[in-house]
């Protein structure tokens, strides 16, 4: 071999031994675990069988070529479009209160976060990057993917929900859709609410024990956003957004887990969007403007109620909501095998018990399947697997207990809600619910 | 002089506030440990995570999803479970590694009597691996890139009867990097992992550290 082709060659170098491992563990037992894992990972190391060629002719040997990944640079991109898509649209909702420049600003959105950068990253989906780091410590979370979670909940804890008016590119493409809103009532509104508090709940959970990250995968727009959607992701999303016609913003309304966080941080916002600049006229035209049924009309019957009846509705109420945590937590600790069987360690370990039992009993399996085969190949006991799996098992009861106790929370605060009696009297947004689209100040007569 | 209910109001505004605060202010200090310098966690200069200052931490946070060859199994679920088709995962060539066999475990079937480039007689279903003479007895083979659809025959008799050149890696121009790989959520062995987005391949060598990429397509080479 040439002599200048060594130094070429030389490029593909192994790196120094502790490179590999995760910095010095500060723990023995995290010393003895990472000298377990480094021995367990050589049994799948190369083996030179043949030995490197000593070519004759002049024959250069190829570089092996990788592809660098998207530029760094591009994700502090993402989260500048981000901050300054934000400060405009606040900026449109609060001062210029145009309808018109808020669509066109959704538009923009639905162009660069929906189809340029293809659904990924988003603040929907970085709940469960952010719940997976706070419980995982070996997760490093992106910079970028926590501000993508933190800035729209900054934004709505001041201005209201301004990121779901026209910076969200879900909420952008729904919006395009919604021809034909018709109002759902308050029953239904409230009933089907809950909903995204089972999602989110659901979603922190199998994100935190490291399970999956439900939201991304069933994702219904991301598929429409990459041209490139699966079967049923596709009939999905398009039963959304068809029905989105008539039912304005049903992912959103009825899914989105991102907005149970956004909803209760816009109840508190310091200044949210008002239907009117000045004093409301009570002319009623924006009355059914609003898609999202989130505008509140006066109730203006003077008849408040008895202090008695009022006390007895409180005693009501702080015996209800522990009641309802504690045995709706109940049930979410007994759903641990249920929830726990879609984590991959424990269908693992379900495979390999009934292996043995197959295996004690006698009988001879003829063909293993692809996770029996890596777990033969990976040099894991039995009782690692077992215990890894028992592991996961111990976080879902404790997750089901969480989980239940939330869902049993937001159902009592419901029935709460709804038991206090309200006196408004004027057309009033509902800080929760409203996304700041502006099509009520569109129809309000008074301005500015 | 605000009333009581906007005072509650700013109470719960500040109480949300702080949340948020903690939340990123724990998960930060969680997340610098491996990734503190600009070496991701493949750093090898220091070890120590307390030396590190935090703006080095953060600048090297983006991570790339790739599969660890030591751990794949050749299952063949890379070729159908990615969101892009064909996969964005393909067969990398470790040319360093390879042993220039005429009888390649990876371009032929097994059990061929005639060592030539007969479509009957390769493993690869799309006539991906080029096999090209050399001298005597040394076989060249490279993959060509448009056609591999990541389904790791090849890789498989490589491991099994060579010297484990052929590797299969995410490629990043092709990945989308989703937030949930859907092959690493099928992959039976667990061999996707997440990887700073500075050491993006994981190619598997002779010893226990994975082989460092020499170039870096169309960019430099390290």
């Amino acid at each position: 071999m040439p002599a200048g082709k060594e130094s070429e060659m030389r490029k593909i170098k192994p790196l120094p031994a502790k490179a590999l491992k995760t910095p010095a563990g500060k723990t023995a037992t995290t010393v003895i675990l990472t000298l377990v894992s480094a021995t367990l990972s050589t049994a799948a190391m190369a083996v030179q069988r043949f030995p490197k060629p000593e070519f004759e002719s002049a024959y250069t040997q190829p570089q092996t070529l990788v592809p660098l990944p998207r530029g760094e640079f591009l994700a502090w991109m993402d989260v500048f479009v981000l901050v300054v898509s934000l400060s405009i649209v606040t900026w449109l909702v609060l001062k210029k209160r145009s309808r018109l420049l808020v669509f066109a600003m959704s538009v923009f959105s639905l162009a660069y976060f929906g189809f340029y950068r293809e659904g990924c990253v988003c603040s929907i989906g970085a709940i469960q990057n952010v719940s997976l780091a706070l419980f995982d410590n070996t997760f490093a979370l992106p910079l970028s993917v926590l501000l993508f979670f933190i800035l729209p909940l900054v934004y709505t804890a001041f201005f209201g929900r301004t990121f779901c008016a026209a910076v969200c590119p879900f909420g952008a493409l729904q919006d395009l859709f919604a021809f034909k809103p018709q109002a759902l009532g308050s029953r239904l509104n409230t009933v089907l609410g809950i909903l995204p508090y089972c999602y989110l709940g659901l979603a922190v959970l199998f994100a935190a024990t490291g399970t999956d990250f439900i939201i991304c995968r069933y994702d219904p727009f991301v598929g429409i956003f990459r041209f490139n959607a699966s079967f049923g992701m596709f009939i999905f999303g398009g039963i959304l957004l068809l029905s989105g016609v008539f039912i304005a913003r049903p992912y959103c309304r009825f899914l989105c887990p991102y907005g149970v966080l956004l909803n209760w941080t816009s109840r508190f916002s310091r200044r949210h969007i008002t239907i009117t600049p000045k004093e409301c006229i009570q002319c009623r035209l924006c009355e059914h403007s609003c898609p999202y049924d989130a505008i509140e009309i006066p109730v203006t019957s003077k008849s408040p109620e008895s202090r008695p009846a009022m006390v007895k509705k409180m005693m009501l109420l702080t015996i209800l909501v522990p009641f309802m945590v504690l045995i709706s937590g109940y049930a979410g600790s007994r759903m641990q095998d249920t929830l726990a069987g879609a984590d991959s360690r424990v269908k693992l370990a379900k495979e390999v018990m009934a292996l043995s039992v197959m295996q004690d009993a006698g009988n001879s399996i003829q063909d293993d399947s692809f996770e029996i085969k890596a777990y033969k190949t990976s040099g894991k006991t039995e009782s690692q697997v077992y215990s890894e799996a028992s592991a996961v098992l111990k976080k879902f009861y404790i997750g089901g207990w969480l989980f239940g106790g939330f869902i049993g929370l937001a159902i009592a605060l419901m029935i709460g809600g709804r038991m206090i009696p309200v006196y408004r009297t004027d057309y009033v947004t509902n800080k929760g619910r409203c996304f700041s689209c502006l099509r009520c100040v569109d129809y309000c007569p008074v301005k500015s | 002089m605000p009333n009581r209910r906007e005072f509650l109001n700013t109470l719960m505004r500040g109480g949300i506030l702080a949340a948020l605060g903690l939340i990123s202010g724990s998960v930060i200090l969680r997340s610098r440990d491996k990734n503190a310098c600009s070496g991701g966690f493949a750093c090898s200069s220091c070890g120590k995570s307390q030396s590190c200052s935090l703006p080095a931490a953060l600048a090297a946070r983006q991570m790339v999803w790739q599969l660890d060859p030591s751990k794949c199994i050749q299952c063949g679920r890379c070729a159908t479970n990615c969101v892009m088709t064909p996969s964005a995962v393909k067969c990398t060539h470790a040319y360093a590694m390879c042993g220039y066999c005429d009888l390649c475990g990876g371009y032929l079937k097994p059990g061929t009597k005639t060592l030539d480039t007969a479509a009957e007689h390769q493993l690869c279903p799309t006539n991906a691996l080029k096999r090209k003479f050399i001298e005597d007895p040394f076989f060249e083979y490279t993959v060509e890139e448009e056609l591999c659809i990541g389904c790791g025959k090849c890789v498989k008799g490589c491991s099994a009867f060579g010297n484990g050149s052929l590797q299969l890696q995410v490629r990043h121009d092709r990945c989308k990097n989703c937030n949930e790989c859907s092959i690493a959520r099928n992959c039976p062995s667990q061999a996707f992992t997440r990887v700073p987005a500075n050491k993006p391949s994981l190619l598997k060598s002779f010893g226990k550290e994975p082989l460092e990429d020499a170039g870096r397509k169309g960019v430099r080479n390290a």
